[in-house]
């Protein structure tokens, strides 16, 4: 079992957990991800390792509730464990291999999309603790929706917000702001990192494309059992389909065929809403007997 | 006069109905037909069938005691050499190992070997028969990878011996492609499977799931941080192979794999849990091992109608003759000599047709079967709404690429010598991994060498 030591609300439906599972704490670095099973019946379900304890044995994550199985994750409380958490997995961050003369030559953007801001953020402040400054775009429905935004105003070196209805920072896109930073605001960059929602960073990676930007996306395909044993991960990145959990999950941006990646995270849809409206249904009939 | 009676037929479920359920199809023998069927043992002073079983069990002994209603004393025969009675009885290809080379088959049909070590296996198992002498503890430990059949076997054996013995799982679950790969309807996983494993874990086996070893932990790390003295590696060989065929990426195409996982370790048939699966009105399964057969079989009782696809005849199917008699029972259509070229999409994206090709077979291959040659502007269309490709697969490379001096050959497989001893030192390896996919026994085998190596080299090594 693995016990939950803290549970904060970070915005609407997305909750920040630490979690004690000191072996993927001691293993654990920038990039991977893990997979949680709540319960005895329930899903393998992977989420990002965004931040890591060696010292308490915990890592964090964070979920966003989207169907019956995050729902689950995000009705867990501080106190609480969940049955399984396997980790990490994938590889890590291309990033934590190269040399620091290497990185601090280049000039760095992270372009994070909603509950895509929390795996962004360990990338950002294991940089800046080994001396690399970079930029970073936020982006969120509104501004509440906007994430850990003054944790990473604290470690980036620009922080930069845009939201659909324009209630904090820039109205619009992330693409918005990358291509005025680009075209209005002399800004030059050798790498563009972008993590969040498929379209957000197929968008990115179109965006970058035209500027000839070394791009990397974080890519959140359907999974089973994230040890390269199912091939439901697997995604067409240039001529070859790879295994998103086995050689990703981070890959060349200009490369992914993201509209077939897209097309596949849908493959379950019509049986994940009937889990989904079955679990609200039972919820609805639990709460009959407080009437 | 004992093999004048005929051997005794086991009662199955009928066809019609085990179609709709995931229950056994065999029902195994009761007491009366397990004692009369050994009656038709010939006790041979060379008996040919302990031979042909990879683990020598002492068949005509443990026969023997069947007979004359002494099954506790069988079961301890069989433990002498198996920690896995129930599981080997049930999917052994037995036909081609022990009873292949009964001495009976030669004039009639022989001695039901399987059926009657299945009924042992159950009967430990369901009376909860304490067959573990376990020697005092020797201060050494082994670190076990994998707990299929391979894993398990190798620590019940150090276990036995007085080893401190912890297998490390990737899965949730225990068992390898016992708990994942292999149908209920097959296999069961309460009855059987936990059972045996809860056996192995009563001589004091430790089985942690949920590490990833390469990732959560590495061999290196086991050896110098845990103090291990010895590892066994038994990952078996999990990475599924595709076709490179156009459309294979289509919403609708899986391995058998990821279909049976989603099946048997996830549970998707049961609606309680939360695992999805797809299956559709038809399927189509490319492949004919016994994982095609599996993955045929699973798809039929989750409704669908289904069609296997070999590119060989029937007499080259290399699923086990009576796996391929279940399916055709229960109405799996078969297109032999036909290979897939192309899978078909429609505007969605999802899978609405598979392209294929007749095929002729020509002069024999290197495998000394007849090599399928496509026969010209052959091709036709089968409509399908799922595509699962069962072509086999090969070991994962995620320790090897994490434990610095452990050689692969060129199919990826682990390299071992006929003891164990891999190309590093303190480290054995055995099963699929280092055969690639193969069988439960071979891999349990393997997993039995190796104890023996390891226990050899920690003595060597430590006891002078
Ligand atoms: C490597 C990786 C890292 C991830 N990191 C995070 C994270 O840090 N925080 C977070 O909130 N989410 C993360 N996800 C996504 C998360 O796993 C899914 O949101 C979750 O599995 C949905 O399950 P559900 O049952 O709640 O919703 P469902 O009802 O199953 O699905 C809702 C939507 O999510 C898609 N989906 C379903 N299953 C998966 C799956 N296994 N992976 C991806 N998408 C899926 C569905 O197609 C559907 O569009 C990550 C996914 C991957 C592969
Ligand atoms: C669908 C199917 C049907 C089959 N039917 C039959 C049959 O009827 N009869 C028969 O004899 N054989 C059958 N086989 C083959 C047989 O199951 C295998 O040969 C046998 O299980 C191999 O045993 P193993 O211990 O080597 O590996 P496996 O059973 O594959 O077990 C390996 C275990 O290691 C774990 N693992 C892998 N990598 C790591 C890691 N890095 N860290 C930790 N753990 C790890 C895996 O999760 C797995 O649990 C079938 C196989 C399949 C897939
Ligand atoms: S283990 Fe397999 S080969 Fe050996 S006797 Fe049993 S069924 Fe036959
Ligand atoms: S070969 Fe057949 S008859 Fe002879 S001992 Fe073995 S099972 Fe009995
Ligand atoms: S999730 Fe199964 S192979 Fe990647
Ligand atoms: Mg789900």
């Amino acid at each position: 079992m693995f016990r939950i030591t803290k549970k904060t609300l970070l915005a609407p439906n997305i909750y920040l957990m630490d979690v004690y599972a000191p072996r993927i704490a001691k293993a654990a670095k920038p990039g991977q991800f893990l997979i949680v099973r709540v319960h005895e019946k329930g899903e393998r379900i992977p989420l990002t390792i965004c931040d890591y304890n060696v010292e308490e044995g915990t890592v964090t994550i964070v979920t966003q509730t989207v169907g019956a199985s995050t729902n689950l994750i995000c009705a867990k409380e501080e106190g609480d464990a969940f049955l399984d958490v396997v980790g990490p997995l994938g590889r890590p961050s291309e990033f934590v291999e190269e040399t620091l003369d290497d990185l601090k030559s280049k000039k760095i953007l992270f372009v994070a999309g909603g509950v895509g801001t929390a795996p962004v953020y360990p990338q950002v402040k294991w940089l800046h603790q080994q001396g690399v400054d970079v930029d970073v775009i936020i982006g969120a429905k509104s501004k509440e929706h906007i994430i850990l935004n003054e944790q990473m105003s604290a470690i980036a070196k620009n922080v930069y917000i845009a939201t659909d209805d324009g209630s904090l920072g820039t109205k619009g896109l992330v693409t918005t702001v990358l291509t005025d930073l680009i075209e209005n605001k002399g800004k030059a960059y050798d790498v563009v990192v972008a993590i969040g929602p498929m379209i957000m960073m197929k968008f990115v990676s179109l965006t970058t494309k035209k500027y000839n930007i070394k791009t990397i996306v974080s890519l959140n395909t359907l999974m089973v059992d994230g040890t390269g044993m199912c091939g439901a991960c697997r995604v067409s990145v240039g001529e070859k389909i790879l295994f998103t959990c086995v050689d990703g999950p981070e890959f060349d941006g200009h490369l992914v065929n993201f509209d077939e990646a897209m097309r596949r995270q849908i493959m379950y849809k019509s049986a994940e809403g009937q889990k989904l409206r079955k679990q609200e249904k039972e919820s609805d009939e639990s709460c009959q007997c407080e009437k | 006069m004992a093999n004048k009676i005929p051997r005794i037929p086991v009662r199955e479920q009928d066809p019609n109905i085990r179609r709709t359920n995931f229950e056994e199809v065999s029902y195994g023998y009761n007491s009366e037909e397990a004692m009369l069927e050994a009656t038709r043992c010939l006790n041979c002073k060379k008996p040919k069938c302990v031979t042909a079983c990879p683990v020598s069990i002492n068949i005509p002994a443990f026969i023997q005691e069947i007979a004359k209603g002494n099954f506790v004393d069988a079961a301890k025969v069989i433990a002498a050499d198996s920690s896995l009675p129930a599981v080997c009885g049930r999917v052994c290809p037995q036909e081609s190992q022990c009873e292949g080379d009964c001495i009976l088959g030669v004039k009639s049909e022989p001695v039901a070997i399987g059926k009657l070590e299945r009924f042992i296996g159950d009967y430990a198992n369901e009376n909860q028969l304490n067959l573990a002498e376990v020697a005092a503890p020797n201060g050494f430990k082994v670190a076990i990878i994998g707990s299929g059949p391979a894993g398990l076997a190798c620590a019940t054996d150090l276990a036995k011996i007085g080893y401190e013995v912890k297998i490390f799982e990737a899965l949730h679950k225990a068992g390898g492609v016992l708990e994942y790969g292999i149908p209920e309807f097959r296999l069961p996983k309460e009855k059987v499977v936990k059972a045996e494993i809860d056996n192995v874990r009563r001589l004091g086996v430790k089985i942690e799931t949920d590490v990833v070893i390469g990732r959560t932990v590495t061999i290196d790390e086991l050896i110098n941080e845990e103090g291990y003295h010895a590892v066994f590696v038994g990952s078996g060989a999990g990475l599924p192979k595709f076709m490179d065929i156009p459309g294979e990426n289509l919403n609708g195409v899986v391995s058998a794999n990821e279909f049976l996982t989603r099946t048997n370790l996830m549970k998707a048939y049961d609606e309680s849990y939360d695992t999805p699966i797809f299956v559709g009105s038809n399927v189509v399964v490319v492949g004919g091992g016994n994982v095609a057969m599996d993955a045929a079989r699973t798809a039929a009782r989750l409704g669908a109608n289904v069609t296997v696809v070999y590119r060989r005849s029937k007499t080259e199917l290399p699923a086990r003759v009576e796996e391929v008699h279940h399916a055709e029972e229960e109405g799996i259509v078969f297109k032999l000599l036909t290979n897939p070229t192309e899978i078909i999409g429609d505007e969605k994206g999802w899978v609405k047709a598979i392209k294929c090709i007749k095929m002729d077979l020509g002069e024999p291959d290197a495998s000394g079967r007849r090599r399928p040659i496509e026969v010209p502007n052959s091709e036709f269309e089968v409509k399908t709404d799922v595509v699962i490709m069962s072509l086999g697969t090969s070991p994962n490379p995620l320790i090897s690429t994490t434990t610095p001096g452990l050689n692969l050959n060129k199919w990826q497989c682990i390299i071992a010598d006929e003891k164990g001893q891999t190309t590093r030192e303190g480290v054995f390896a055995g099963g699929d991994a280092v055969t690639g996919a193969a069988t439960v026994i071979l891999a349990m085998g393997a997993g039995r060498v190796a104890a023996k190596s390891i226990d050899e080299y920690i003595k060597d090594k430590y006891q002078n």
